[in-house]
């Protein structure tokens, strides 16, 4: 039986998807704003906020009229309440590009401490995080969200390796150094929370999807589905 | 299960030629409230209406399983109906009191089962009154005929009266369908109150009622149980398809 649900239901799918597009570009937008170190298109990112801001807050509405007017059951219940906790997810997303953006105003005009090399690593697995995310929750496919979930610790270990980089080379040795060590420091960490987001949007998918809670229960992964 | 209130094995039904329940095994237990949900014609109303013998009336009715309450057999031939009844009693769907006053409606059951000391009956009526949460209503005009009352007060009049006479079991076969959101609540909170001290099975088709009121839920469909659980991982994460496809309203 068509319901007049499952038409509000796809709004709320675009919604998220429209989302996560504009999401995955400020993310890609400051990392090559980063790349350039380019403070015109760092200000394009920061500028690019409010729009996110608003659509949280749309989805949000949305999700509060399906719940109240609807009052969904089970599967229905599942996606749209996690689309509310996505939709908070990816505002939080798109506010780490804000303060990557921010970091890359505050590194452009001097010359780089040293050449980025683990940054851009994380930088790629953090958009490709981020994508696989999304797509797992567009085509409920638990095996991509999975994967996103195993991920986040390469994204973990290449947080620490830029942080004993900059603090044993340079901040460590050499104080006058910190002030252009710290953008690259809070930009690896702003990259790895990025990663921890999508992690987010993983595990709701799943939940979503199987019902069963894998946050904060990583064994779960493994376990079959009962 | 010892504890249990209700052991149901196999139970199966028939009016006539026509099976309506399909083999239901159920463990129903003590002092929880049990949701049945299912489309209509799915057999609930038949299951519970089952359990303290209403349907013995029907001339074709025919019944088979074990049909356990307290470790006794329901349909066992020492059982006696009239007692069964007593422990297990039931509010129906509409509220039917009797054409009586308030009071008389709560002494009748008493006198029948032959008490007839006057104060036993005034403080029973007072404290079953109370226990259905209508007593502060009508506690000044007991002499008023019970059909002056609104539909929400009658169906708390009826659980009074089934209170009156100390059962250990309530069945509730759809109690708020004639009734305004807030009588329904009433009931609910009643049904919340109530648990404490009653096995409780309620046959509802509103299944925020279900989801609200109840600690299981079981869902019938077609003269099966598809699905019996906790209610929360009923509402939430169902593991039948069919249940799913019902509590989100793709079908029924």
């Amino acid at each position: 039986m068509e319901r007049h649900l499952d038409e509000k239901l796809q709004e709320l799918k675009a919604d998220i998807l429209g989302m996560g597009g504009l999401v995955e570009h400020a993310i890609g937008a400051s990392v090559e704003a980063l790349k350039q170190l380019d403070r015109d298109a760092a200000e394009k990112v920061i500028a690019s906020d409010k729009a996110i801001d608003e659509l949280e807050l749309a989805v949000d509405e949305k999700c509060l009229d399906l719940l109240a007017l609807y009052q969904p059951m089970a599967v229905d219940l599942r996606f749209i309440t996690m689309a509310m906790k996505i939709a908070t997810d990816l505002e939080r997303m798109a506010d780490l590009a804000v303060d990557i953006a921010q970091r890359v105003i505050e590194l452009a005009g001097k010359p780089l401490l040293k050449p980025l090399v683990d940054i851009p690593q994380l930088a790629m697995l953090t958009q490709k995080m981020t994508a696989e995310a999304l797509d797992a929750f567009v085509n409920s496919d638990t095996q991509k969200a999975k994967k996103v979930i195993l991920d986040d610790r390469a994204a973990d270990a290449l947080r620490n390796r830029v942080q004993e980089e900059l603090i044993n080379k340079y901040i460590a040795k050499d104080s006058s150094l910190i002030p252009r060590a710290m953008p690259l420091l809070l930009i690896a960490r702003h990259l790895e929370r990025v990663c921890d987001h999508a992690t987010n949007i993983a595990e709701d998918v799943i939940y979503m999807v199987e019902a069963k809670v894998v946050k904060h229960h990583q064994e779960r992964l493994s376990a079959p589905f009962n | 299960m010892n504890n249990a209130a209700f052991n149901i094995t196999r139970m199966r039904a028939s009016y006539g030629n026509k099976e309506v329940l399909k083999g239901i095994t159920i463990t129903i237990l003590p002092n929880s409230v049990t949701a049945l949900i299912g489309p209509s014609g799915c057999g609930k109303s038949t299951f519970i209406r089952s359990l303290n013998r209403i349907n013995d009336l029907i001339p074709s009715f025919q019944i088979s399983g074990d049909i356990i309450y307290r470790q006794k057999d329901i349909y066992g031939q020492e059982t006696d109906v009239v007692e069964l009844r007593r422990r297990i009693g039931m509010v129906f769907q509409k509220p039917n009191p009797f054409p009586k006053s308030i009071y008389e409606n709560i002494a009748y059951g008493l006198r029948i089962h032959g008490l007839n000391i006057k104060d036993i009956i005034d403080e029973t009526v007072e404290s079953s009154l109370k226990k259905a949460a209508l007593w502060d209503e009508v506690k000044d005009n007991l002499k008023q005929n019970a059909l002056t009352l609104s539909g929400g007060q009658q169906q708390r009049l009826c659980i009074a009266r089934t209170l009156a006479t100390q059962p250990e079991a309530l069945l509730f076969d759809e109690p708020c369908s004639a009734l305004d959101p807030i009588s329904t609540a009433k009931i609910e909170e009643l049904i919340h109150q109530l648990k404490k001290s009653y096995t409780i099975i309620i046959v509802t088709h509103n299944m925020q009622q279900a989801a609200r009121v109840s600690d299981y839920s079981g869902f019938f469909l077609l003269g099966e149980l598809v699905e019996f659980g906790k209610t929360q991982d009923i509402f939430t994460a169902p593991k039948d398809k069919r249940t799913e496809d019902y509590i989100t309203g793709r079908f029924g």
